[in-house]
């Protein structure tokens, strides 16, 4: 589904991505975890198109994404922060990329169950920000997309909208669509991930299910396990510090 | 409808609608109406609303381009997620901007025009000063975005955009009228006209004075234009100069957003 091969990328002297090699397949949910600055946005934003890698290819459903932009139309995806054009309303950007995107949509039934139908007329600027994450969603999933890529979609939802996210996940994952999400909250791993990729310093620290990463851990659970985890990549880069210095 | 003009589209509809695109049209409405109505005389009249075209439009353009480059930001990341060019993103946008901008000019000084303009001779001026109008929205709106894309910083990015305009609009004259003063003995009429090419404001005040044919308004860079051009070439050269003044920065533009990381 989606191939990643030795991606690296550097931001001037920063080096975010430093030879990721990965294969995500379809029916599968895969989280990304990583202390922050490990490269997680940075690898989803290459995937998007949005980042450039210096280095490596990416293929998505065996085509190479480089220099191309039609494959965007089967990736549904929602950001961070959501911003949207002030003056226009919902439905006209729910119109909008419809129109760009010119594939069918099924905008009514997650306007309805985001419960969002109050929205409709309202500016988008006038929105709160939680219902501005959710307006994020329903462009994600409206058009029915083979891949969906979540960057930290539970901020600022509140805690049904955070439920309801995840159970349409989980049900877009049963219909064999490949997800990617990085999150910080450890239930939303433990709840959805099929996987955990774990990313540190540019690099794949650590691949496989939940369960492996527990007990290759020698932990009793999940939390525990990425704070030993992220405990031994500390002393590693303190003595590879030591070693330089 | 292609995905270009779907962008373009939406981004004018977006800007169109807010409060400030309004204002920007009633001002200028309410000043040409107010400077031609009162003043009896119309050449007057233009030469004062050239002046005020020629100093606000430029500032406008580049605050409002600078604004909406930084505050679209996130909007375009979402833009760039979905199946599009990222040339027609970004060219899109610009073009939506631009145009909505000039409506706004054009609308405004179009009432007035409307309601005062006598005779032939008169529309074509009150044309040409539409027309200088909205090459420098297109010049300073390009500019702004140019410099969007140059610095991350939206604080620094504002700041070297209104100096852009602040050198162009006040400091180069100082410095042209300095430099002439200082090489006075030597002569300046090419050097003058190779200097005023670099500046859209002058350019387009002297496009608009050889059109009125005020010799006296013409001032020094304008009066060695009109010697060395005469009337019709020395307004194609200014002319080509601000399309010129156009291309250039967009281009760059458009190349740079081309590999910028998002």
């Amino acid at each position: 589904m989606i191939e990643i091969r030795n991606i690296a990328k550097a931001f001037g002297k920063l080096q975010v991505l430093n030879g990721i090699d990965i294969s995500l397949e379809k029916g599968k949910i895969y989280a990304f975890l990583g202390p922050n600055g490990s490269g997680k946005t940075t690898l989803i934003k290459s995937i998007l198109g949005l980042t450039q890698p210096d280095k490596g290819e990416i293929f998505i459903q065996d085509e190479n994404i480089k220099d191309n932009w039609r494959y965007k139309s089967r990736i549904g995806y929602m950001p961070q922060i959501a911003r949207f054009p002030e003056n226009l309303n919902m439905m006209e950007l729910f119109r909008m990329t419809m129109d760009i995107r010119k594939t069918p949509a099924n905008e009514e039934k997650y306007i309805s169950y985001f419960n969002l139908e109050d929205a409709r007329d309202k500016k988008l600027k006038n929105l709160s920000g939680g219902t501005k994450q959710k307006v994020n969603a329903v462009l994600a999933f409206m058009f029915n997309p083979d891949i969906l890529i979540f960057d930290e979609p539970s901020v600022g939802l509140d805690p049904v909208s955070h439920l309801k996210l995840k159970d349409l996940i989980r049900e877009e994952r049963d219909k064999g669509k490949t997800i990617l999400l990085t999150t910080h909250i450890l239930s939303e791993v433990e709840e959805l991930a099929d996987e955990v990729i774990f990313l540190l310093e540019g690099k794949i620290y650590f691949k496989g299910t939940v369960q492996n990463l527990v007990q290759t851990q020698n932990e009793r659970n999940l939390e525990r396990a990425i704070a030993q985890l992220l405990l031994q990549s500390e002393k590693k880069t303190k003595k590879l510090n030591l070693k330089a210095a | 409808m292609n995905s270009l003009t779907k962008i373009i589209k939406y981004s004018f509809y977006d800007t169109w609608r807010s409060w400030w695109a309004l204002l920007y049209g009633l001002f200028f409405l309410v000043i040409s109406v107010t400077l031609l109505y009162f003043s009896g005389d119309f050449n007057k009249a233009l030469v004062s609303l050239l002046n005020i075209i020629l100093l606000l439009v430029p500032l406008i353009s580049t605050v409002f381009g600078v604004m909406y480059a930084y505050n679209s930001r996130e909007f375009t990341e979402l833009l760039l997620a979905q199946p599009l060019k990222r040339n027609n993103i970004f060219l899109g946008q610009y073009l939506g901007l631009t145009l909505s901008l000039m409506l706004s000019l054009g609308l405004g000084l179009g009432i007035a025009f409307i309601l005062f303009a006598g005779t032939a001779e008169e529309s074509v001026h009150l044309g040409m000063l539409t027309l200088c109008g909205a090459l420098l929205t297109a010049i300073f709106t390009g500019l702004a975005f140019l410099v969007s894309v140059l610095f991350e910083d939206r604080v620094k990015g504002f700041g070297i955009a209104i100096l852009i305009w602040l050198f162009a609009a006040v400091i180069y004259d100082g410095l042209l009228l300095a430099f002439l003063v200082i090489f006075n003995d030597y002569p300046l009429e090419k050097a003058t006209i190779g200097l005023t090419l670099f500046n859209p404001i002058d350019l387009s005040r002297i496009l608009i004075l050889l059109r009125l044919e005020t010799a006296a308004l013409l001032g020094y860079t304008g009066a060695v234009f009109n010697k060395f051009f005469g009337t019709a070439s020395g307004m194609a050269v200014s002319l080509g100069a601000l399309l010129l003044w156009i291309i250039i920065p967009l281009v760059i533009f458009l190349r740079k957003v081309q590999h910028k990381d998002f």
